[in-house]
């Protein structure tokens, strides 16, 4: 379930792209921070679920009003972190109990104000803005619950987001007197500027007992894989300033370098490289005449000129993110925002969410000491690879039977007649196919409700297991149900007008189907073009030079489609098919092309499958209305899809010896008709 | 009387049920009062009043100064390196990289073994799997990475092949260097009864390659989590997973099994001795037996004789074939023979071994393959796998394959994902990406060195849902002289520049003769490149720079072709990028009689090679051919002038697991079917005299299909019984409407 939910999550965008609103940042953030708990494992065992979410109170207060705490001074103070920690070890998974409703439950502590014993705050800003809105985010989620004796997880609504602000002892002080802190057993703390002067540490200082942290600017030496959530930190810019998207594409500028606190040694590697490319590198810098104040921050210059920051960040195809005193840096967010590709140059960094997210494919990592080089290592990445950079998503297809299996011959197929009443040549069909060697049962699916299936007696006799299934409806998706009487993986459907096919046509389309069981093989093939003057689909079945489906009136496919239409079929479609009587092949071929990426595949040059008098198209399909009808259908599935996912292909298969000089009786398939 | 008895007695059963009612709910209301209001609404976070006002959590200035600039980075980078030893390696700090930038590049060079040494099985096939990688050296000097000849695998006191004074006789070695550079290589530390993390000598700062690796004592980033694997553990190539096909619904006969040893005391027993609870002996079949060790008998409980009768009626590898899910829980160590026993079974593995870092856990999602439990929560196992969706269960069920055969198959492929893992660290920025490591056809077949691009590769253009590029690149492989402009080649030049998708043609001279002078060629609409082979019959496979495009289409230079057959191919080649698409075919099969591999040019129902001498494939193999494979291969190619497409054949198709792809040729009037003798050379490539007339020719491509198989262990080749023919090919329908006309044309 979690690799599901977690791609699932993330699949439009790589990083949350904090545009709109703090709000969907901190949802974001949030669910990926918990997402990253259940990816290490601990939660793998509460497959989520969703409870309507929780309605705002209307009582409105200041933060205040919160109750005021005093600290006692002798209040004792908490261990520092366990480096040992690992779920297993610090994470109590009883209370999370395996509730009926399989979900995790997240606890947040009222606000209090605490203060040391003379009244002063333990925190210069107390609640800021940035944390209350990661609360208010999680307050709004499905995991969220008021009920402290039901919660796994529980958050102190004490913020330590920047450590800067705080008192360390007083603070570490204050998480111990939680009510439920019980040694930080299950208590998520929330922390973007860790450490202080001089050192700098890389995880939060405020002794914290057992308590995970998600922090920005972890190093591998103080994150604890599997316990810890590594977080971007996040820069204020990104909602005051609105970024147009830019597409992807060569940018003025190659390489540039827009942070103000970038150690001495590294600006002169830096200057070094820029004299040696010129204009291909910026290199920013502080406004040194301008006034200090807000407009300095969204300033930089490089001799003289003044540039507005974020703004310049577009302009470049790479930008330099360089660790400063702390590992994690704000420029990362404000790049990623540009659609910048970021150059991360911070030795011992856990890059945030490193564990679901992959950092190779949207950044460029360098070693610290690699500074020098940066200019050729970035040279050398290919244009497409930089553009796909810059995008930042990745559409994908992901086939649900994307292994190479070759299945064996031996279990066979088992073909689906739909059928209503016409016996005679229903009962020519399943004379015909009852011959081909692999045929392992046979199912009449009775769409006539008014009329009873023939007496047993009345059947042809076949070798193989024959079974009438009678429907309740008389609906064309009844033909893609996927009946437990269908015992292997292939499945040939077949109308029941189907009679010319023989059987070294059929058992050659099961052949050529198990090196492609992924696909639908089948024998009529058909076409969408676009049609210019209208302007949309248009379905062809004329004798043309290629082929974008197969229709199901015969062809052979993966029992796993069947699934897939009556379960997973996006929108509307298969009640539409039903209601119209029409088009279900054109939904399968829909479906499986969506799901696969990839064409069917028409076996034999046969044209022509129901009767030998009929013209060169098929009896129905000469009607025109028919035809019109079929367009339409091409042209509702594109718009549920919101894609054309039919692929259009120039060949067909045939037996290896088709039409090659060759005795008849020593091909594998001599009998395959080429009208 | 008998009617007012009767309504009596309705009227008490409804008292009764009303009363019922009322106290039930009333008990219910009761119980609400005292729990919590249920169904109420959940109070929220407070939408404060003044949340407008409230203070940033650090103000711009104090984000982007970042607290000055911190240490002088070189020192830092200095000081590290004397902090963070030993137990807190990381490859900054214990690795030097400097080693890895030379010349040679990744180098690994094997400690000699000393005189007397014996190395156990296991062992010798990890150091055979060194040497016969492409990584070797013996030559120290230029090494990157060191590998002892001491046999460390097993550090278990107890055990027959524990080697002692190991510390001694590292520190002997005079590039020890306190383990710098070094891979250790182990699967049993520690003893009865704590089985520690203890080798029982100090690793210093070498990189431990270890099996059950403690997430706690593991040095991510440095040490490297290995698979425990038998000493039945195949060298090379491996069996296949035995996942055939994908049957739906995806549930086998039972959900989930586990037969094993139960232990009644000791590490790892509040596990084992709680497996059978779960037992349930319909679909989920948990067996533990007590009969194991020497004297089980002094620990028996009461439950042993009646689970060892119940552990006797199923057999292992039945369970293996018939179930879902399997449990892997913790043995004496973390990691247990059962975890690539169940990945290769395809029966998802269900683990519940709390703080095992998974093997090579720094670039497999292990969340796609594998459940991870919580040795704590066994008893939630069951209603878990249950849960699991059939989507799911066909996800994970390919993946453990996926797995299996990238990565763990084979001892050889064990070693070569430690290296490449390693190797990926030291040069990070030409490394894999997650991507790479987890999409078919897995890590070690994607080389970084050619590119870092998923497009520039022929497996991920369906992901990246992009479509191989418009053009193509002729690779002409010339031997004869240039003598007349009637000569075959001056035809095919023609023949393949008339191709609209045709981007450039470069002739690979490996001709005795130099080349001619330019104005001797033609004059081409395409850039015509002119390259020396140097007379090796391996250098029309070499990645030269000179392809830009993606497909590259190699020909001999007596090919005939049309220009509608090259470009019908190419058509084709789009659809199937990762596969070869050529004319000739040929084919292998196992002769019984012989015992061997045999090869055929006769003219079958079926095919599993496409030869090279006109073939479209991904310029991507080209660059598997010169690096992937070991040169002795090409060397035999060379020796013998021979054989270079079988080879080619049978790297594409070990990577996709798929056969070649033939597609229409027109008829030739120089083609004969050759039934009459059975393994006639006649027609290798359709004309001329040359080489194929020559008996030996075809005896060398028998004996080179045999030497092949056992380079890879295994025979890659795959059977095909279809050809790709165009739409209308010898369709009843006008000439006119047919875009590939050409092909019927005799």
């Amino acid at each position: 379930m979690c690799a599901s939910v977690k791609y699932g999550s993330r699949g439009p965008a790589l990083i949350p792209r904090m545009k709109t609103k703090y709000r969907i940042y901190y949802i974001t953030l949030f669910s990926v921070v918990l997402l990253g708990l259940i990816a290490t494992g601990m939660f793998q065992f509460w497959p989520h679920s969703i409870e309507s979410s929780a309605e705002w109170s209307l009582d409105r207060r200041s933060v205040h009003d919160a109750p005021l705490v005093r600290i006692p001074m002798s209040s004792p103070i908490p261990e520092r972190g366990d480096l040992s920690c690992r779920m297993h070890t610090c994470f109590d998974v009883y209370r999370c109990g395996y509730n009926p409703k399989n979900k995790i439950k997240v606890y947040i502590y009222p606000l209090q104000r605490f203060v040391d014993e003379v009244g002063v705050p333990i925190s210069s800003t107390g609640l800021s803005r940035e944390y209350n809105d990661l609360l208010s985010a999680i307050s709004d989620s499905d995991f969220y619950t008021d009920d402290v004796s039901r919660a796994c997880l529980f958050i102190p609504s004490i913020d330590v987001l920047n450590q800067n602000s705080l008192r360390i002892r007083e603070t570490a002080q204050a998480l111990a007197m939680l009510p439920r802190w019980d040694k930080g057993m299950n208590h998520l703390l929330f922390n973007m500027l860790p450490g202080g002067p001089p050192d700098y540490n890389t995880a939060l200082d405020v002794p914290r007992d057992r308590a995970l942290l998600a922090g920005g600017g972890f190093s591998t030496w103080t994150y604890r894989q599997g316990y810890d959530v590594s977080i971007p930190v996040y820069s204020p810019l990104s909602v005051e300033v609105d970024l147009p998207e830019r597409q992807p594409g060569p940018r003025r500028y190659f390489i540039l370098s827009s942070q103000t606190a970038i150690h001495r040694e590294y600006r002169v590697e830096l200057e070094r490289l820029k004299e040696e490319n010129g204009e291909a590198l910026l290199l920013l810098d502080k406004c040194s005449n301008l006034s200090q104040g807000l407009a300095s921050v969204r300033k930089r210059c490089y001799k003289g000129q003044v540039y507005d920051y974020p703004q310049i960040l577009q302009e470049s195809s790479f930008c330099v993110v360089l660790r400063g005193a702390r590992l994690g840096q704000a420029t990362l967010s404000d790049v990623l925002q540009a659609g910048c590709v970021p150059v991360i140059m911070a030795d011992s960094y856990i890059l945030p969410f490193s564990e679901v997210l992959d950092w190779k494919r949207a950044s460029v990592v360098i070693p610290e000491e690699k500074l020098p080089e940066m200019y050729t290592i970035l040279k050398s990445i290919p244009h497409r690879q930089v553009e796909e950079m810059q995008r930042q998503k990745w559409t994908s297809v992901n086939s649900p039977l994307f292994l190479p299996l070759i299945p064996p011959r031996s279990p066979g197929f088992t073909a689906v007649v739909l059928t209503y009443d016409r016996i005679e040549s229903l009962f020519r069909v399943i004379t015909e196919i009852s011959k081909v060697p692999s045929l392992a049962k046979l199912l009449v699916v009775w769409n006539n409700q008014n009329k009873s299936p023939p007496e047993e007696s009345l059947w042809p006799k076949v070798a193989v297991p024959l079974k009438v299934l009678r429907t309740k409806e008389n609906k064309l998706s009844n033909r893609f149900f996927p009946f437990d009487e269908i015992e292997t993986e292939a499945v040939l459907a077949i109308d029941d007008d189907i009679i010319m096919l023989t059987s070294d046509e059929l058992q050659f389309g099961y052949e050529v189907w198990r090196e492609f069981p992924d696909r639908l093989v089948g024998y009529p093939g058909r076409l969408h073009l676009w049609d210019h003057e209208m302007g949309k689909w248009k379905y062809e079945s004329e004798w043309t030079n290629e082929v974008s489906m197969v229709l199901t009136g015969a062809a052979f496919y993966h029992k796993y489609f069947n699934y897939l239409y009556t379960y997973k079929m996006p929108g509307d479609i298969k009640n539409w098919v039903d209601a119209h009587m029409n088009c279900e092949d054109i939904a399968m071929n829909f479906l499986v092309a969506n799901i696969t990426g990839k064409a069917p595949i028409k076996v034999t040059p046969r044209k022509k499958f129901k009767c030998p008098e009929c013209t060169a198209i098929d009896g129905l399909s000469l009607d025109q209305t028919h035809m019109v009808e079929r367009s339409e259908c091409i042209n509702k599935f594109a718009s549920v899809f919101a894609t054309m996912p039919l692929k259009v292909v120039e060949h067909r298969a045939d037996p290896v010896l088709y039409k090659d000089d060759f005795p008849e009786k020593l091909k594998s398939f001599p009998n395959i008709g080429s009208l | 009387m008998q009617a007012r008895k009767k309504y009596v007695l309705l009227g008490l059963c409804m008292c009764c049920w009303l009363l019922l009612y009322y106290w039930g709910g009333l008990q219910e209301r009761l119980l609400g009062l005292i729990t919590h209001k249920r169904g109420e609404v959940a109070r929220p976070w407070p939408s404060w009043l003044d949340r407008d006002l409230l203070p940033g959590y650090a103000d711009q200035a104090e984000l982007q100064n970042d607290g000055g600039s911190g240490d002088s980075p070189r020192q830092r980078r200095q000081s590290w390196a004397g902090i963070y030893k030993d137990s807190r390696c990381r490859m900054d700090t214990c690795f030097d990289f400097a080693r890895c930038q030379g010349q040679s590049g990744f180098r690994v060079y094997i400690y000699p073994p000393e005189k007397g040494e014996r190395v156990s099985e296991s062992y010798h096939k990890i150091l055979t799997s060194v040497v016969e990688s492409r990584y070797y050296t013996s030559d120290p000097r230029e090494a990157c990475l060191f590998v002892l000849g001491i046999d460390t695998l097993d550090r278990d006191q107890l055990s027959t092949q524990f080697v002692p004074n190991v510390d001694e006789r590292i520190r002997g070695y005079p590039l020890w260097n306190d383990g710098r550079n070094h891979v250790i290589f182990n699967l049993y530390s520690g003893t009865w009864p704590n089985y520690t993390e203890d080798l029982g000598f100090n690793v210093g700062q070498a990189i431990l390659a270890k099996a059950s690796l403690n997430t706690e004592h593991f040095r991510p980033g440095f040490d490297i989590s290995i698979p425990l694997f038998s000493k039945e553990h195949p060298q090379k190539g491996g069996e296949r997973g035995w996942l055939v096909r994908n049957t739906v619904p995806p549930r086998r006969k039972y959900l989930l099994m586990f037969k094993g040893k139960r232990y009644l005391t000791g590490i790892g027993s509040d596990t084992r001795n709680a497996l059978h609870h779960i037992h349930n002996g319909k679909d989920i079949v948990s067996l533990t037996t007590c009969r194991h060790g020497k004297d089980w008998e002094k620990h028996k409980d009461t439950r042993c004789d009646h689970d060892n009768q119940e552990y006797e009626r199923f057999d292992y590898q039945e369970l293996l074939h018939n179930s879902t899910f399997c449990l892997v829980p913790r043995g004496r160590r973390l990691g247990s023979f059962r975890f690539l026993e169940s990945l290769q079974a395809a029966c998802i593995p269900v683990l519940l071994s709390n703080g095992w870092e998974l093997p090579f856990s720094d670039v497999i999602q292990w969340n796609q393959a594998v459940i991870e439990g919580d040795e704590r929560l066994l008893l939630q196992v069951p209603s878990t796998v249950r849960a699991v969706g059939i989507d799911r269960v066909l996800a994970l069920r390919q993946r453990t394959q996926m797995l299996w055969e990238a990565y763990f198959s084979s001892v050889d492929k064990i070693v070569l994902t430690t290296l490449e893992i390693i190797k990926d660290r030291v040069y990070s920025h030409i490394s894999r990406n997650k991507f790479m490591w987890n999409a078919l056809p897995g890590g070690l077949l994607v080389l970084p060195e050619y590119s870092t691009h998923l497009a520039h590769y022929p497996f991920y253009y369906l992901n990246l849902g992009i479509s191989p590029g418009q053009e193509f690149t002729a690779v002409i492989h010339a031997t004869s002289p240039l003598v007349s402009q009637s000569q075959p080649i001056m035809k095919l030049l023609q023949v393949v520049s008339k191709s609209k998708y045709c981007s450039q043609i470069i002739i690979l001279w490996n001709s005795e003769k130099p080349p001619p002078h330019r104005s001797k060629w033609p004059p081409m609409p395409v850039p015509l490149i002119i390259t020396d082979g140097r007379r090796k019959t391996s250098s029309r496979f070499l990645p030269h720079a000179a392809i830009e495009t993606e497909a590259v289409l190699s020909l001999d230079e007596d090919t005939v072709l049309l220009t509608s057959e090259i470009d019908f191919a190419f058509h084709v080649w789009r659809s199937f990028p990762e596969r070869i698409v050529g004319y000739p075919p040929r084919s292998h099969f196992w002769d019984p009689v012989k015992k061997a591999w045999g090869y055929t040019s006769k003219w079958t129902n079926e095919y599993s090679i496409v030869l090279t001498g006109a073939a479209f494939y991904h310029r991507y193999y080209h660059h598997l051919f010169s690096h992937y494979l070991p040169s002795s291969l090409r060397v035999l190619v060379d020796r013998t002038s021979n054989c270079e497409d079988i080879l080619m054949n049978f790297l594409v198709s070990s990577v996709t697991n798929l056969p070649p792809i033939k597609v229409a040729q027109r008829k030739q009037y120089k083609e004969m079917p050759t039934l009459q003798v059975s393994f006639c050379p006649s027609i290798e490539s359709g004309t001329k005299t040359a080489p194929w007339v020559n008996p030996e020719h075809f005896t060398q491509r028998q004996e080179c299909v045999s030497t092949f198989a056992s380079w890879f262990g295994y025979m890659p080749l795959v059977h095909s019984q279809f050809r790709l023919d165009p739409v209308l090919f010898k369709d009843h329908v006008s000439v006119l409407r047919k875009r590939y006309k050409d092909l019927e044309r005799v």
